[in-house]
């Protein structure tokens, strides 16, 4: 066990917008079950899509690691912190608020994801942090991997707890 | 065990309590669950104590349960325990909702490695130039020690202290009586403040002088108002669960079969919604997303120019004739003097205060403007720092008031003149031992006081006038560590007498803060003593509405940390130990009545005596019927508790009272309240001359994420990723001007101090306007806020202007903190 990655430290180990490194996740298969005391569930790698078609500030719905978990995969347009694809740009995020649920939006203009029920907004260009709002977690980051021998955008996990879940592989 | 992809369940036979929050005055109640570290509940719904069913997605809306609501606790005997903290739905106030501050209670609750692990653990005492760890009993020798010599010598204007006054955390009503018994009764010492300002002095002296307490009705009033006026209070952020969950529904028409049941005769509508606030806040935002900005009227007034609009809205009120007469010629008295004194014409209205005389009338016509067939509406003015840290508090309060006067918006349902508060409040003392209000800050500025005990108080940050403010201290106390360093295997009483002497003739002071963290006031220290807080203790508070809860312990508290009645009564019996030897039989008197076992000890000798037959005077938010309120009785009323006054107790249950003021019958000596004229000032000399000086306003005020939470979130990475440094919202334009991005760090400076911050800039901020997060750890406003304040010592920390120059950049704040507008649309 052990405190979770605070976002900032996600941020800075990402090397932010500036800097010209990216650490990506080790694939899902890598990953040890529950029951060897890891704080990483055994998620189930899916492919959600390909770089070359994904537009900029469209974001595009998918759900991991089931059916009833929403996400959408957003092309920002510019490289962000924990970006993948050949622009480092490609985020993914639950769209599940982790205050109370509600379906978050996605605002193209301030590359924000925003929830309607108690107005919490969270950041898709700083990891999902919160920019203001009731919620108590940043929104949960799908973590990605990008594959750029066919181009393909994979998802591989998850950093945070999705909405009304005791853990997010059900 | 608390990970970032799963959290432990609570199983069915988990141990509940209650939890009233004890961050903000609108504590909303929580369920506590704690249960062996090695165990968990099952997903399904009767194997898990939320009876939830987690083996499948539970749809939106239907709990709130998240990683930051978890923790693992270890108790004095060893055993560990999984903790989970969440809303509790049953309750009144939240209705199952909780804050973003509320909803980390788990998270900051004490355990080794985690946001509490800066937490005082043992009794500290600085040797001049190091901490060390002390005993309770080496500690409390060398407190009571030079408290007696300093009583004996110089009497008790030697003993200085700054101490809570309110409820919730660093307070409640056993923490408010012990440490009133121990000062005004014990000590009686006049040299005290409060942890937000700097006399010993209410924030709400006019409108009580007038006859109105500034909490006379419930939260559910908001639900049923035909409009609602918020002065200078941007409650999304800062009474969060009370806006949300009692003026939102209002706001969208949720209530209107509520509003036809309560008045059936009347004309029923979603409410309408007036804002005065010069910033366009994430309030403001948020009313005109949920009401539609037709039903939202921001009045965007120049600083401190209040006072200006309600005298305009008073005398416009009076000119049309809206005000209700027959109450006013019944149930007031003074109401043609205001009317004349505080005369101010719609057109000098708008010169001043900057609103259009047009948005001026539709304020009125909202508000006050008879609703169809003549009824009255019902509007309810909320105000907080606005006013209370205006442009004058007391003058303020007193030109709104008369304004609810004239309309008779108190005592109605669905009225109120209330303020929305800071902390919960608790007060619960004997009455303060002297005639006049001593403005403390200035007084020690000058060299006055020997002693100066914080108590869950913390000036370098909360001050104003910081700067100069802790630079004397550091001065004065930095005269007793010179004095200490030299004391090389001094006894106890060595050490006092040497103490005395660096106090007494040197120009030093010896400080000691009591607290649950070490603060910034370890700089300056010399004896810290560890606190607990709630969960650690029992402690009873009341809500912005009276709500009086038991906020139940649930959990040790670490090291030797102690509720601070106990650390009252500790001290006290060692004073008096002290005189017993001496044969001092006056003073062992007066230092007597502190054998508390328990926080409800405490409590019963305090809030539950005030009143009684025999009992010594005890001005207690509690009254007279306190005494019905026991801790059983209050444990069984749960995170509802009871508003107080308490009316009775029927079958076992304390019956409350919902709105003060029904019968016309106001706190004053004939009943009748009282019109207070009070003309418009302009601005203070002093913050006139730094306007005149300095080119930006430097509003100020707290911050949805971290709002009476500073002192655990300095510690909490989900607090401080998002705000590492104090922000600075400021003008895109003015940031042009001056070379500064968001990011940006900027000196904030005038003629009383300099300070930083992190620029933010935010369109929706006006020229030459800026808007600074306040009582940060990293950044303080206070520094730049000047000495002025009114004529009870309430500051004017709003009142302050100052320049700004670009110092450099932070290049983590600009990697790693969002800049996105925080104003949802």
């Amino acid at each position: 066990m052990g405190n979770p990655v605070s976002r900032r430290e996600f941020l800075k180990v990402s090397g932010g917008v500036a800097a010209g490194v990216s650490v990506l996740p080790t694939s899902a298969e890598a990953a040890p079950g529950p029951d060897a005391g890891s704080t990483v569930l055994p998620y189930k790698a899916k492919a959600v899509g390909k770089a070359a078609g994904l537009g900029v500030n469209q974001p595009v719905s998918f759900t991991f690691p089931d059916a009833s978990s929403p996400c959408a995969l957003v092309r920002t347009g510019s490289p962000v912190a924990g970006g993948v694809g050949p622009g480092r740009d490609i985020v993914a995020f639950s769209t599940m608020c982790t205050h109370m649920g509600c379906p978050v939006s996605y605002d193209p203009a301030q590359k924000v994801f925003k929830c309607p029920c108690h107005f919490s907004m969270f950041d898709a260009e700083r990891g999902g942090q919160m920019i203001c709002g009731q919620a108590t977690e940043n929104l949960p980051r799908i973590v990605l991997k990008y594959n750029a021998a066919d181009d393909t955008v994979t998802a591989v996990a998850i950093d945070g707890l999705l909405y009304g879940r005791q853990s997010n592989i059900l | 065990m608390a990970s970032k992809d799963r959290v432990a369940l609570p199983p069915v036979n988990a141990q509940t309590t209650n939890l009233t929050c004890h961050f903000c005055i609108v504590g909303c109640g929580y369920h506590v669950y704690k249960w062996d570290e090695n165990t968990e509940g099952g997903r399904a719904p009767h194997q898990n104590a939320l009876g939830l069913d987690f083996r499948k997605q539970l749809p939106p809306l239907q709990v709130i349960m998240t990683p930051a609501m978890t923790n693992v606790v270890t108790d004095n005997d060893g055993r560990r325990y999984n903790i989970m903290i969440v809303p509790d739905k049953g309750c009144s106030v939240n209705q199952g909702l909780s804050s973003t501050r509320g909803g980390r209670l788990a998270t900051v609750m004490y355990t080794a490695n985690g946001v509490g692990k800066e937490r005082l653990k043992t009794a500290r005492m600085h040797t001049g130039d190091k901490w060390v760890d002390v005993s309770w009993d080496n500690a409390l020798a060398i407190y009571a020690g030079l408290t007696k010599k300093i009583l004996d010598n110089d009497g008790p204007s030697g003993l200085v202290f700054d101490c809570f006054d309110h409820g919730g955390a660093g307070g409640g009503f056993e923490g408010t009586w012990g440490t009133g018994k121990l000062m005004f009764t014990a000590m009686k010492t006049p040299m005290v403040r409060i942890h937000n300002r700097p006399a010993y002095n209410s924030e709400c002296h006019a409108t009580r002088e007038m006859g109105i307490g500034e909490l006379n009705n419930s939260y559910e009033d908001a639900e049923v108002a035909d409009c609602i006026v918020a002065i200078g209070t941007n409650a999304y952020e800062t009474q969060t669960n009370y806006f949300l969950a009692h003026w939102v529904p209002n706001l969208q028409g949720g209530t209107l079969e509520k509003k036809k049941k309560w008045f059936p005769d009347e004309s029923a509508a979603k409410a309408k919604i007036v804002i005065v606030d010069p910033r366009r806040s994430p309030t403001v935002a948020v009313c005109e997303t949920v009401a539609g900005k037709d039903n939202v009227l921001h009045l965007d007034i120049e600083p401190g120019t209040d006072i200006a609009l309600f005298n305009g809205l008073f005398t416009y009120v009076v000119e049309q004739g809206w005000h209700d007469k027959e109450f006013v010629a019944r149930y007031t008295s003074g109401f043609d003097a205001a009317v004349q004194a505080n005369k101010l014409s719609l057109e000098e209205t708008s010169r001043i205060t900057g609103v259009p005389v047009a948005k001026l009338q539709q304020a009125a016509d909202w508000a006050y403007k008879p609703k169809a067939g003549g009824k009255r509406p019902h509007t309810m003015h909320a105000y907080e720092k606005g006013i209370i840290w205006g442009n004058d508090n007391y003058l303020i309060q007193s030109a709104l008031v008369d304004l609810v006067l004239a309309t008779h918006n108190v005592g109605r349902r669905g009225t109120g003149v209330v303020r929305m508060g800071g902390h919960q409040e608790g007060y619960t003392r004997p009455p303060y031992p002297g005639d006049s209000k001593i403005y403390i800050d200035q007084e020690v500025i000058k060299g006055k006081g020997l002693m100066y005990t914080c108590w869950a108080a913390n000036p370098f940050q909360t001050t104003l006038n910081a700067e100069e403010h802790r630079r004397v201290f550091l001065r004065r106390t930095g005269i007793v560590k010179e004095a200490l360093a030299g004391a090389r295997g001094a006894s106890t009483q060595q050490l006092i007498d040497i103490v005395y002497d660096a106090c007494k003739n040197k120009g030093g002071l010896y400080l000691v803060s009591i607290n649950l963290y070490p603060t910034m006031l370890a700089d300056a220290a010399h004896l810290m003593l560890p606190a607990a807080h709630p969960g650690e203790t029992n402690l009873t508070s009341m809500n912005g509405e009276r709500r009086l809860r038991l906020s139940q312990r649930f959990m040790d508290a670490p090291g030797s940390s102690k509720p601070d009645c106990q650390i009252a009564a500790d001290i006290a019996n060692a004073v008096k130990a002290l005189y017993q030897a001496e044969g001092k039989t006056d003073m062992v008197t007066r230092f007597s009545g502190f054998d508390w076992r328990t926080e409800e000890d405490a409590f019963n000798d305090g809030f539950r005596k005030a009143g009684t037959a025999g009992a010594p005077p005890i001005d207690s938010q509690g009254g007279e019927t306190g005494y019905m309120a026991t801790y059983q009785l209050l444990a069984r009323a749960g995170n509802n508790g009871v508003q107080l006054p308490i009316k009775e107790v029927k079958d076992g249950k304390l019956i409350g009272t919902e709105m003060l003021y029904m019968d016309g019958k106001f706190s004053t000596a004939d009943g009748k309240a009282i019109f207070k004229p009070s003309p418009w000032p302009g601005l203070p000399k002093t913050v006139a001359d730094q306007k005149a000086k300095h080119r930006f306003w430097i509003n100020n005020g707290r911050v949805n994420e971290i709002w009476q939470t500073a002192y655990h979130d300095m510690y909490n990475s989900f607090a401080t990723d998002r705000w590492p440094m104090a922000f600075l919202e400021i003008n895109p334009d003015d940031g042009r001007a001056l070379g500064v991005a968001s990011g940006d760090v900027v000196d904030v400076y005038n003629d009383y101090g300099s300070t930083y911050a992190m620029a933010y800039l935010e369109p929706s901020i006006k020229a030459n306007q800026t808007f600074m997060q306040f009582a940060y750890f990293n950044g303080i406003a206070g520094d730049v806020t000047t000495p002025w304040v009114d004529r009870n010592v309430v500051p004017y920390y709003k009142g302050t202007w100052a320049s700004i120059r670009r110092v450099g950049t932070v290049a983590d704040f600009k990697d790693t903190v969002s800049f996105k507008q925080r104003r949802f649309a």
